[in-house]
């Protein structure tokens, strides 16, 4: 899996606008569980599912729903779309994703988002204005509780901790890996390189233009924190196709579901969001060429997710597009990724991997005990140079 | 003074939306008078004047995708690196244009901080003169803009007037009075202006930031 294939859904419940019908909550719930079971039937490597907690959404509780997914997989990854690390009790996400990792044996690993909808944060008792210094502050308290075993912790934004150990620990004393999320803050980007986590890119509503400064960013920081070299940081990128075997018939069956989708509907044509963002509507083929040419203007990447499942299309419709997706785009997409990829360009992360890199490094001679943890030297340099409180 | 071969540039939006228009005639008038008080000062003057009319659709799109075409980031471009900017909108029930306020609402808030303006209306009547004041002059107070204090305010009859006697007998000042007036103070502002020459990075945040807020992640 030197790169990770896979969907990602934010859990609409939208109106067919070719039929008038609406799925019930549970209708939706199930067909999210359908279309992640049949992801690892077509052979995708990952299932992410958003974090909401408004409607029209159904995906509140992320890991109730990946562990159920779990125990009816095998290879699957489980992931997430985001997981909101602001309104969220970091010491709760924690908890509930190391519990997922056991589960799951490993087959575990989630994307921190801040979320976007207003109202949640005050219902939640934050505030989104302080959004930013929530995700790093919450997110520096979950890195502790998953890399040290009793934690003492104060901060500004929870009660504070003493002698606290977050239960379960880590499977094999390795924490899920950690992307974070966002569509336009370097702040993000500069977290996510300082701590040589994932960058994932949304790349879906923009141009690819301004994600590439995004990830660009990411990649120069990663490098500055001793991380490795910038094509070595760890990206994902997201995506959104509809495809039929002629194209003009994917184009036809799409325009409905794309004039009026709760995103970018009634606005810009098919036409002109298809040459101006990533969206990709038409044969396997034009799929295969379009995504092919990403690694064009990103560099080598790591996981590439697709958004399926939105705007109302029909469970049967999506499960036709899986079909195409796992049997003839994403194949060739492998082989295109392979071609020319260098050694040094790190595979996306998997459990299995990151226990190994530890138990190496732990074996490797004692001369290496001084720069065991070299990042954690280069944090405390580097909150001294940022002079942080 | 300037030194020899500086460049300023100027960004005019017009948000008139009939042909000819006459939003659009003092938008140049406006521009055409800051030019010559600029090259009477030795400065090269470049002109960008941008009708909101061609970018209409692109400028809803915009707002509900949430990104601008490539024809609109040209002019977001334009309009952002500025040395100054001339806005004028028809009066349309008792305040600036939709369009006019759709294009301000699709441009990054912090983006026209410290930029020179120069705000000018047209309408019917001189009844919705006071527009400027209270629907234009907030607005770009609240971008952050440096707004000289002459705004210009074209009525219809305004072009067909050498000023008008006021209720004591004292003379008010006619349309190219006003005009000139206004590109005195706004050349002023101009001149003094860096924006153009400014690096924008899209990507900039606070240098007191810290990935971990102050928290050490050992």
């Amino acid at each position: 899996m030197s790169v990770q294939f896979g969907i990602f859904t934010i859990g609409d419940v939208t109106t067919d606008p070719t039929t008038g019908t609406t799925p019930t909550e549970h209708e939706r719930v199930k067909s999210m569980v359908t279309i992640a079971l049949k992801a690892e039937e077509v052979g995708l490597d990952v299932f992410a599912t958003g974090e909401h907690h408004n409607r029209p959404f159904v995906p509140s509780s992320p890991t109730t729903m990946l562990g159920f997914i779990a125990a009816q997989t095998t290879n699957l990854l489980l992931s997430t779309s985001t997981t909101l690390i602001t309104t969220n009790d970091p010491v709760k996400i924690a908890e509930d994703y190391s519990m997922l990792q056991h589960l799951a044996d490993g087959r575990v690993d989630l994307m921190l988002g801040r979320g976007n909808t207003g109202p949640v944060y005050p219902w939640f008792g934050k505030d989104i204005r302080q959004g930013i210094p929530l995700a790093v502050e919450n997110y520096a308290l979950l890195h502790r509780l998953w890399h040290e075993d009793v934690v003492d912790w104060s901060g500004q934004f929870r009660t504070p901790l003493q002698g606290f150990t977050s239960t379960p620990r880590p499977l094999d004393d390795v924490a899920p890996f950690v992307w974070h999320g966002s569509i336009r803050s370097p702040e993000i980007a500069e977290q996510a390189a300082f701590y040589g986590d994932g960058f994932f890119a949304n790349n879906i509503f923009w141009p690819k233009e301004h994600y590439m400064q995004l990830i660009n960013l990411y990649r120069q920081r990663f490098e500055h924190y001793g991380h490795g070299s910038a094509d070595q940081a760890i990206v994902g990128l997201g995506g959104q196709v509809f495809m039929r075997a002629k194209s003009q018939d994917a184009v036809n069956e799409f325009r409905p579901y794309f004039d009026n989708a709760p995103v970018y509907g009634h606005g810009p044509s098919l036409e002109e969001f298809t040459a101006q963002t990533p969206l990709t509507v038409g044969s396997p083929q034009e799929i295969i060429d379009r995504y092919a040419s990403m690694r064009d203007s990103f560099g080598n990447y790591q996981r590439q997710l697709f958004l399926m499942d939105h705007a109302g299309l029909p469970l049967k419709v999506v499960l036709e597009q899986l079909d195409i997706l796992g049997g003839e785009v994403v194949p060739a997409l492998r082989k295109e990724f392979a071609t020319d990829r260098p050694a040094h360009v790190p595979d996306g992360p998997t459990h299995a991997a990151r226990v190994a890199a530890r138990d190496a490094s732990a074996s490797a001679p004692a001369s290496a005990s001084a720069s065991a943890h070299p990042v954690v030297q280069d944090i405390a340099a580097e909150t001294a140079l940022y002079g942080a409180q | 003074m300037p030194s020899e071969g500086t460049v300023r540039r100027i960004a005019v939006i017009s948000a008139g939306l009939s042909q000819p228009s006459s939003t659009r005639m003092l938008a140049d008038r406006l521009a055409e008078a800051t030019g010559r008080r600029l090259q009477d000062q030795g400065i090269h003057v470049q002109v960008d004047t941008i009708e909101l009319r061609d970018h209409a659709r692109d400028i809803t799109n915009n707002m509900l995708a949430g990104f601008a075409s490539p024809a609109l980031s040209k002019v977001l471009e334009a309009v952002i690196g500025a040395d100054g900017l001339i806005a004028v909108s028809p009066i349309f029930a008792a305040s600036f244009s939709g369009l006019f306020k759709s294009f301000f609402d699709i441009v990054e808030p912090e983006s026209l901080a410290e930029m020179p303006v120069l705000i000018g209306a047209t309408g019917g009547t001189p009844r919705h003169s006071l527009a400027l004041e209270h629907a234009l002059r907030p607005m770009f107070a609240y971008l952050r803009a440096d707004v000289i204090p002459t705004g210009v305010y074209a009525a219809s009859a305004d072009w067909g007037s050498i000023g008008d006697t006021g209720v004591s007998g004292n003379t008010l000042a006619s349309l190219p009075e006003r005009i000139e007036r206004a590109a005195v103070q706004f050349a002023h502002a101009v001149a003094a202006s860096d924006r153009s020459g400014r690096v924008q990075d899209p990507f900039a945040f606070d240098p007191s930031f810290s990935p971990t807020g102050g928290f050490s992640a050992n």
